[in-house]
């Protein structure tokens, strides 16, 4: 959609990483220094609140709640990225 | 930083060809919104090439393939009417903000929302079969948005 830019350009992910933590945000761009992502809403397994599962239905329905504007994450801190609309609606 | 405003205007234009009267300033949010009755549709405008360059054209081709429709249709621009952007928000707050995005709503109350992140990458044809849906469920029609 973007010409030169990587494919995930601008495009609402769900970042799992080797830690507890995921993200959901826009993908901005990819290189050498990691990740780059925008305005980043960020779920912690284990904090008090939602469940992962519920953070996301949440945020399907209502949208990113995002609490920071960019973050960088170093490549090896990424296990997954996926597009947020192809996560599953809970029935 | 607002885009100029010549550089903007035909993606303002693009809607209100369709019909959709856009709300510039708070005072014009409030007089739509204040006491809203019937079904309204409200299009956060955006200049993002990828996603607003797909979901306006999707909503002329759903007003194109629909006899269902809102009572009125309105929108506001993300980035450049600030003010009226924030004010409209106000009235579906439990939405969190993006642009471009589409609220459906019913005697003020939102019963479909459109976010972003379910416009980005997909084709016009694509989004225009979800605004149909979601036109069709706010009339009370048996295909429901919702899904």
């Amino acid at each position: 959609m973007h010409p030169g830019h990587h494919e995930l350009h601008g495009i609402t992910v769900v970042v799992e990483t080797v830690g507890p933590v995921t993200y959901v945000a826009r993908f901005d761009t990819a290189d050498d220094r990691g990740v780059h992502l925008l305005n980043v809403a960020t779920h912690e397994r284990g904090a008090p609140g939602p469940t992962l599962d519920e953070f996301l239905a949440r945020t399907r329905k209502f949208g990113v709640k995002a609490a920071q504007k960019y973050l960088l994450l170093p490549q090896e801190q990424v296990r997954s990225i996926r597009r947020l609309s192809e996560i599953s609606q809970p029935s | 930083m607002p885009y100029h405003e010549i550089q903007v205007r035909p993606m303002r234009e693009e809607l209100t060809r369709l019909g959709v009267k856009e709300l510039r300033t708070v005072a014009d949010v409030d007089a739509v919104f204040a006491n809203p009755s019937g079904t309204q549709l409200v299009f956060v405008n955006s200049v993002c090439g990828c996603a607003a360059g797909g979901a306006r054209p999707a909503l002329a081709m759903a007003l194109a393939a629909s006899r269902a429709r809102p009572d009125e249709m309105y929108s506001v621009f993300a980035g450049q009417d600030l003010d009226a952007t924030a004010r409209a928000r106000s009235y579906f707050a439990d939405y969190e903000p993006s642009s471009p995005s589409i609220a459906f709503l019913k005697d003020g109350e939102v019963q479909h929302f459109i976010h972003r992140y379910m416009i980005e990458g997909r084709h016009p044809q694509q989004l225009a079969a979800d605004i149909v849906a979601a036109f069709e469920s706010l009339n009370g029609e048996p295909e429901a948005a919702n899904r």
